[in-house]
């Protein structure tokens, strides 16, 4: 194997419409080397990743291997060069109703095999040496779908073996992962080191690239922050240079909080990933749950509003427990959920504005069961007043309203519900800047009126500008609760990354 | 009298004005088709356009139309039921055997397989709904259950009155009653076949149904975006419940029409149906560029194709050729429907 694999990538920008996604940036990894790629969300680190797996084509700059000049085009050229890239979801990477052995070899069989007939027999035996240099111990002969999470990324690692990758890109490996199969994950990335792999490590968990990689590059806004060793940084010099200069944001100050307890939620776990969490909410006031991607705020929008099954824990609302039992059990205990997939669930793309408007509430507009047509109009016209949706008429397709627009349906449809406790997850992802204010402002009417929101999301920005009180999620547990107005992105960082608290942190707080 | 004409007209053109020839298609484009056939048969054909022969269409589309509904009802949950002929089989034999052998009266011979289909409706959703097995393949395991039962249960021969009981016991003890019978051979005012009139109004009860109650609504957005109308507190589940049970019911009521019109209860006389009324069904997508199933236009599919078929065996069009005309009209309405989607 050569000794210098050196992979270079100069001046790499890349323009999405309306966005310069990559500005310029410089990223070498050397060789055999455990390299980490960090920075917030939208910083473009998936992008430069995705741009060396050969995913994006036209961006300007070089790709440079043993100083000598590349082209990636697609994602045979990465592949040809021996980029291996593994994404965060495994299982769009995985056929699950093939072999272990058949997954691994998956190229080889669909590309490079020639005959008729296939020599199961070698492959088998191929898949297993890969397997065995990973030092994963499972039948090649079980099928994909019956392994768990860790073991089909392990799978995907035996693939990248065979494949004989130089470069292995590991996109959130170890978001999915217990601690356990975090070491274990560990373990692997640094026996293939040892064989001359170079791995690019992309996490939101400090910790991790603390204890596994060696160079770091950051990255903020599309640009390149710069590159350093890993020995003489803390995870505080991290952070702030993952932040920069703290970003003034545009939102209104809302005081709305009152001291009565409208939702009190204990040691809710849902089996899976929410573990043991407990919160309250008061009337009136907008709780923020920030976290990474992966952190489970979602699961835990989920177990509130009945989607899920709780397994332990119970929720209170005006002191009486409820504990949904699905969705439609949560609307008539008064929550409300707005969904961080809105097209996918938030919202009927194919349906009029009307319709998406008025379901959650349709009971209400009815006579013996029958639809009062005038009254869903007048409501849905009034109701496009007060959230501000831009439209024409009520009658259009909310497919063609922009995402803001739509977001504020997904809204406002549970504005004539009986909904006390508004649960929003993510509500200004994929929203322009001026739709976004609108929704603050639309949820700065909503707790006017004494209703309680929970605000999750994972833009630090956000949660500081628009909520009371914040609880900071990591690995499905919260880690944190903390006053607002006492806060900043930096701590919020500290805790959603794993940062646990001690002597200096409880001093910044006070 | 003019103005008003004009005040017709203008109306059209504004609502033509702007579009393409497809859009203009999509939305009227089935019912073109069926305004065309008809004028051309009547034209071509002097008898065509009689009194008699279009109750005769619509008499023969009648027990199709009902099946055909009950598969629209289940496609509105974004379901799919192909027991419907099956369901319609059982119910003709139990209302026969009812009323031949056990000398049971005709309300008991509605009543029964009407209830008999319910259950059916049930199980396919429990099958569905709980047990998860794709809709497809549940109501395809039931038709053939359903169809195997149905047989059993008459000992594989079909039941009619006077027939000669096995094992030389004399003849069957019990008749279908006139009453009975009425329903599917009678005329309302002595014009109207009454199977004309059951379609017509079961028809018209769940398009009300589906467009002007909440319950319509509910299984429309149940339909269209599972998950999202969950989210937005609609019990989903109970309402595919609902769409599987109303659609085995309507099948059922098909089958108790059917037995009435033949006068005898036969297994397999439901068997064709099926496809007639999956194709129907299809066809109610496109008219009036609805784009989703709804019961005006399914029977406005089934009678486009009854009177394709009628004025082609009138113009002696070979028997056999028949399904011909089926599938290729069913292939250009579903472009209509699925090209613009994509688009």
């Amino acid at each position: 194997m050569d000794t210098i694999q050196k992979l270079e990538m100069k001046k790499i920008s890349i323009e999405f419409p309306g966005v310069k996604a990559l500005q310029n940036v410089d990223f070498t990894v050397k060789a055999g080397e455990i390299h980490a790629l960090i920075g917030a969300n939208g910083a473009g680190k998936s992008t430069l990743m995705k741009i060396l797996g050969g995913v994006y084509q036209g961006f300007t700059g070089e790709i440079m291997m043993n100083n000598e000049l590349v082209s990636i085009h697609n994602p045979h050229d990465a592949k040809k060069h021996g980029v291996v890239v593994v994404y965060q979801e495994v299982d769009t990477a995985l056929v699950p109703n093939l072999s272990v052995a058949e997954n691994i070899m998956i190229d080889y069989i669909v590309n490079d095999h020639k005959k008729v007939f296939i020599n199961w027999k070698a492959i088998k035996k191929e898949a297993k040496k890969a397997l065995d240099m990973i030092g994963l111990n499972v039948n090649v002969n079980r099928l994909v779908s019956e392994l768990t999470l860790s073991e089909k990324q392990l799978v995907l690692l035996a693939r990248a073996v065979f494949q004989n990758a130089k470069y292995l890109v590991l996109d959130e490996p170890t978001a999915p992962l217990s601690v356990e199969e975090t070491n274990r994950l560990f373990e692997i990335v640094r026996k293939l080191q040892k064989t001359g792999v170079s791995v690019i490590f992309i996490s939101h968990r400090l910790y991790e690239i603390f204890e596994i990689c060696e160079t770091i590059t950051i990255l903020k806004d599309g640009k390149l922050v710069g590159e350093y060793p890993i020995n003489g940084l803390t995870i505080d010099d991290v952070v702030e240079k993952m932040l920069g200069r703290k970003m003034e944001q545009a939102i209104p100050k809302l005081d709305h909080k009152t001291d009565e307890i409208r939702l009190e939620v204990t040691n809710i776990s849902d089996g899976f990933l929410v573990e043991n969490v407990s919160f309250n909410v008061h009337k009136g006031e907008i709780v923020g749950i920030a976290g990474l991607v992966g952190a489970g705020k979602t699961e835990l929008a989920n177990v509130l509003f009945g989607v899920t099954k709780k397994t332990t824990g119970s929720i209170y609302f005006d002191g009486v427990e409820v504990s949904p039992k699905n969705p439609s059990d949560a609307v008539k205990k008064h929550f409300a959920l707005v969904p961080e997939e809105r097209r996918k669930s938030g919202i009927f793309v194919e349906e009029n504005i009307e319709t998406n408007l008025t379901l959650p509430t349709l009971h209400k507009f009815t006579k013996h069961s029958f639809m009062n047509q005038k009254k869903l109009r007048d409501v849905s016209r009034e109701l496009i007043r007060t959230v501000g949706v831009k439209t024409t008429n009520e009658k259009k397709r909310v497919a063609e309203l922009s995402g803001g627009n739509q977001q504020k349906v997904a809204i406002g449809k549970w504005i004539n519900s009986d909904a006390e406790v508004f649960i929003l997850d993510e509500p200004t992802k994929g929203v322009d800047v001026g739709s976004k204010s609108e929704i603050y402002q639309l949820i700065g009417e909503l707790v006017k009126q004494g209703k309680s929101v929970i605000y999750i999301s994972c833009e630090f920005s956000e949660i500081l500008g628009l909520t009371d009180r914040t609880y900071v999620m990591y690995d499905g547990m919260i880690r944190k609760e903390l006053i607002t107005a006492n806060t900043d992105e930096e701590e919020l960082l500290y805790y959603s990354t794993g940062g646990a608290d001690n002597v200096t942190k409880n001093e910044s707080i006070s | 009298m003019s103005q008003k004409m004009n005040q017709f007209l203008d109306k059209i053109k504004t609502e033509f004005k702007g579009k393409s020839v497809f859009d203009i298609l999509y939305k009227y484009g089935t019912v073109l088709v069926t305004v065309i056939a008809i004028l051309y048969f009547s034209i071509s054909l002097p008898n065509f356009l009689n009194f008699n022969n279009l109750m005769n269409i619509l008499r023969a589309v009648s027990i199709v139309s009902l099946l055909a509904i009950g598969v629209t009802l289940s496609l509105t949950v974004n379901g799919f039921d192909l027991s419907v002929a099956a369901v319609a089989g059982l119910s003709a034999v139990i209302a026969a055997k009812f009323m031949v052998i056990y000398e049971l009266g005709t309300v008991l011979a509605i009543i029964v397989p009407l209830l008999v289909g319910i259950i059916v409706g049930l199980i396919n959703a429990f099958l569905i709904v709980k047990i998860k097995i794709s809709d497809m393949l549940t109501t395809l395991s039931m038709m053939f259950i359903i169809t195997g039962i149905s047989i059993t249960y008459v000992g594989g021969s079909a039941i009619y009155n006077y027939m000669p009981l096995p094992n030389n016991q004399g003849i069957a003890p019990g008749l279908m009653k006139e009453a009975f019978i009425y329903i599917g051979q009678g005329r309302l005012f002595g014009y109207i076949p009454v199977p004309v009139i059951i379609m017509l109004v079961m028809g018209v009860l769940v398009h009300i149904f589906l467009n002007k109650t909440k319950y319509g609504r509910y299984l429309y957005m149940t339909g269209g975006n599972r998950e999202a109308a969950m989210l937005s507190g609609v019990p989903v589940n109970k309402y595919r419940v609902l769409a599987y049970v109303l659609s085995a019911f309507f099948a059922a009521l098909g089958g108790v029409v059917l037995v009435a019109r033949l006068g005898s209860g036969e297994v397999n006389a439901g068997g064709p149906y099926l496809m007639d009324s999956v194709a129907a069904a299809y066809i109610g997508f496109s008219v009036l560029g609805v784009g989703k199933p709804n019961a005006f236009g399914t029977l406005v599919g089934s009678v486009l194709m009854g009177v394709l078929l009628n004025g082609l065996v009138m113009m002696d069009f070979p028997y056999y050729a028949q399904d011909i005309v089926k599938g290729l009209v069913l292939v250009i309405a579903l472009g209509l429907t699925y090209y613009k989607k994509k688009g």
